[in-house]
């Protein structure tokens, strides 16, 4: 590593050659203020020009982004020259950006509204032509409006790092252009597969969730039981929607809010979980023992589900036929749990608090409605919009004390349920209580070392009483395409894969709350590099303070299966808790 | 990829094939697509994204850049009204207008018999004879408005 000798503000710093001026900037201390620049270079377009400075030996002002430092360099950001070019750009950003903050969800995590008061640019004074506007609401989880876009071109990035192939691209020319998919078609009618990964990273509202708490407003007004489950991988973070530490779990103070919130029984999806691993050890082995299709490969993200639906469409028996979790779990809330309580299931209003975007869609899935047409999941609210929720009611968050879920009948749930949340966590779960059913013992070492972590495909040889049986996990619609590849070709030699379509998993997933480094000043400075750990290991240690920790020993769901669902895998089981998947068009031609 | 013809599929293959060693070749490859074929359709961009790689967002992206591809099929006759600097000012404009009423169509349209596509051009680079208008090549020097109606019929009847 070779050192450059560099001023800044006229104080000498040694920083690595090959930084550009706004990294050596960042690591002295200075805060240059910056749009189109994200995550160490995953987007570097160099287009937004607000980050301006003057440097020795360049012509001109520089956009300090893109530019390298070099030996010698006098970099001076605080000249009157470079902040009226900062106010300038960012002027203009405005004046062709649809700036109504008070109506925007990304209003108090803006990007944009964070350089204008930087950079002191309140008043509008550009004013003349727009470029056309395009607003898709049609999908069900993101919305995208092009008005507040500002063509940094970070969501194209990101799509194209987690998934391979981006869907979004600029399109037209000049002050035209636009970010989209092709044809500037609506994300229903492109192969998205609406996992929010561009959502989280765009720093205006050009690219936002679909809100759906009003339907918890509608859902009250009409009487209904609301019962509200959250997924293991939610209080992993919401902790960070009212300035908690990243990786800092709240289990306990987000059972206590959405008890004040009003819903008529809290439950955690981790019994769906526990459910789903009953259902999918099972099938495997079904699978493995009559000859079934093989690798089997989980079914639970939403995201890589719609995914395998566009792109291998002929190979979707591979998947378990299992629903995922909260879908599980919503469908035994309108049958068992009705049935229990005497309710008429079409009175139950099953809210999802989901770190997914792709889940919102997920529940208006045609094979995830009961004969009646009844959804087993009426609402998914993401980790923002409950955190969004709690805040419009007036609870301070912070200051709750920890609770419990409700207990009764849904309420247990075991270790394996909680790891759900992270890549490689189904996959262990799964695991644990497959070589409890193979063997009548429990493994002895419970925890599963070799599918942990964030390498983008993990795989490992488990031994099951002198049987191997080959396993992978792959996270990110990139590391899949290369697992999926193998099956396609017949060459694959594992029996089991996940697959979750978010890379990190759950714990980093398009509903969790914005990590925006430029609104985090207390975390390290390395926090993107850091965060979907952090956010793992308050998983992992959960799992361990858990008294039971393989899904088969949770009692309430050993119950279920004793007095309502027969086997695992069974005729009810199949009815209730089992789904069929379809391909879909990529390009729909109308 | 319904649409596509078996012959069209094959013909793109080649064409994708021809540049397997370019480090980018989607310029080259769309060229010889609009070339061969006048346009170049959103199937041939997802068949062109398979066998490349290249998103299809991307592909979208380069042919919406680019003013020489088109999306859509041109008309037997592409009539093309210089609107660069010296042919606007000596009239070029109205002449377009002539042209747009004449054909009732709006630039960068084709009449709906399939006969007819109207683009704005910018500079031909025969400012001496400006207003200029090309069609299929032909250049037609310092046209008047009144002119519009005749060369219309001359290729109408053709």
């Amino acid at each position: 590593m070779s050192l450059v000798n560099i001023k800044i503000e006229g104080h000498p710093y040694q920083v690595e050659a090959g930084l550009t001026i706004l990294e050596a900037a960042k690591i002295c201390g200075y805060d240059i203020p910056s749009l189109c620049a994200f995550n160490h270079g995953e987007c570097n377009q160099g287009s937004c020009r607000v980050c301006l400075v003057e440097a020795t030996g360049a012509r001109g002002l520089v956009a300090s982004c893109v530019y390298p430092v070099s030996e010698g360099m006098e970099i001076t950001i605080s000249s009157p020259k470079a902040a009226q070019a900062r106010r300038t750009s960012v002027e203009l950003l405005l004046s062709n950006h649809s700036a109504w903050c008070q109506e925007c969800g990304k209003n108090g995590s803006c990007e944009l509204l964070r350089v204008a008061q930087m950079t002191g640019a309140r008043v509008i004074n550009k004013t003349g032509a727009r470029t056309p506007v395009t607003v898709d609401e049609l999908s069900p989880s993101i919305i995208r409006d092009t008005s507040k876009c500002i063509l940094c071109g970070r969501c194209i990035a990101r799509c194209g790092n987690a998934h391979g192939l981006s869907v979004l691209g600029f399109e037209n020319r000049g002050f035209n252009t636009i970010v989209g998919p092709a044809e500037n078609r609506s994300f229903t009618e492109s192969p998205c597969i609406l996992c929010g990964q561009c959502v989280s990273v765009c720093p205006t509202g050009a690219l936002m969730e679909k809100s759906e708490i009003w339907k918890i407003d509608e859902a009250k007004k009409a009487g209904k039981f609301i019962v509200v489950q959250t997924a293991p991988a939610v209080r992993a973070a919401l902790g960070e929607e009212f300035g908690m530490k990243i990786g800092t779990p709240v289990t306990g103070k987000m059972v206590a809010a959405l008890k004040r919130l009003g819903f008529d029984r809290v439950y955690d999806t981790n019994f769906g979980a526990d459910l789903t691993i009953m259902e999918e050890a099972n099938e495997l082995l079904k699978r493995i023992k009559e000859g079934g299709v093989l690798p089997m490969i989980t079914s639970c993200s939403p995201g890589w589900v719609n995914y395998a639906e566009y792109y291998y469409g002929d190979q979707l028996d591979h998947l378990s036929s299992c629903k995922s979790p909260h879908e599980m779990f919503g469908a035994i809330v309108k049958s068992y749990f009705a049935e229990r309580n005497g309710i008429d299931p079409k009175n139950i209003f099953v809210v999802s608090i989901m770190p997914c975007t792709a889940k919102k869609f997920e529940k208006e899935r045609d094979q995830l409605k009961n004969a009646e047409g009844l959804p087993d999941v009426d609402c998914v609210l993401t980790t923002r919009e409950l955190g969004d929720l709690i805040r419009r009611s007036g609870i301070n968050f912070t200051k709750l004390p920890d609770e419990e879920f409700d207990q009764d009948l849904l309420g247990e749930y075991s270790g394996a349920g909680v790891i759900f949340g992270v890549t490689g966590g189904v996959m262990e779960a799964a695991l644990r209580t497959a070589y409890h059913a193979l063997t009548g013992r429990e493994h002895e070492l419970i925890k599963f070392e070799q599918v942990r972590g964030l390498d983008g495909i993990k795989e490992a040889a488990i031994d099951i009483d002198g049987k191997v049986i080959n396993v992978a996990v792959a996270h990110g619609m990139k590391n899949a395409k290369v697992l999926m590849d193998q099956v396609r070709a017949g060459t694959s030699k594992y029996t089991f894969i996940e697959i979750m379509g978010c890379p990190g998993g759950c714990v980093a997933g398009g509903g969790q709350p914005y990590v925006k480094p430029c609104f985090l000043p207390n975390e390290d400075i390395d926090i993107l590099d850091t965060y979907r750990q952090k956010r793992a290991d308050a998983l992992y240690t959960e799992d361990e303070r858990q008294a039971v920790r393989q899904s088969h020993n949770n009692t309430q769901i050993q119950k279920l299966y004793a007095e309502y669902l027969g086997e695992p895998c069974g005729h009810r089981a199949h009815e209730l808790l089992h789904t069929t998947y379809a391909p879909r068009e990529r390009f729909d031609k109308k | 990829m319904a649409r596509l013809s078996e012959s069209a599929v094959a013909k793109i293959e080649e064409i994708c094939s021809r540049y397997t060693n370019e480090p980018t070749p989607l310029m080259m490859i769309l060229s010889d697509i609009q070339n061969e074929y006048g346009y170049i359709p959103l199937e041939a961009q997802e068949l062109v994204s398979e066998k490349t790689g290249i998103s299809v967002a991307e592909i979208y992206g380069v042919v919406t850049f680019y003013s020489y591809f088109s999306l859509k099929p041109k008309g037997k006759y592409v009539v093309g009204c210089c609107l660069g600097t010296a042919c606007y000012v000596k009239g070029g404009g109205q002449v377009f207008d002539k042209f747009a009423e004449v054909l009732g169509i709006k630039g960068g349209e084709t009449t709906p018999d399939g006969l007819f596509t109207l683009d704005a051009l910018r500079c031909l680079g025969a400012c001496g004879i400006a207003p200029a208008v090309s069609i299929n090549g032909k250049v037609y020097p310092k046209v008047k408005v009144s002119d519009v109606p005749d060369i219309v019929a001359s290729y109408r009847n053709a």
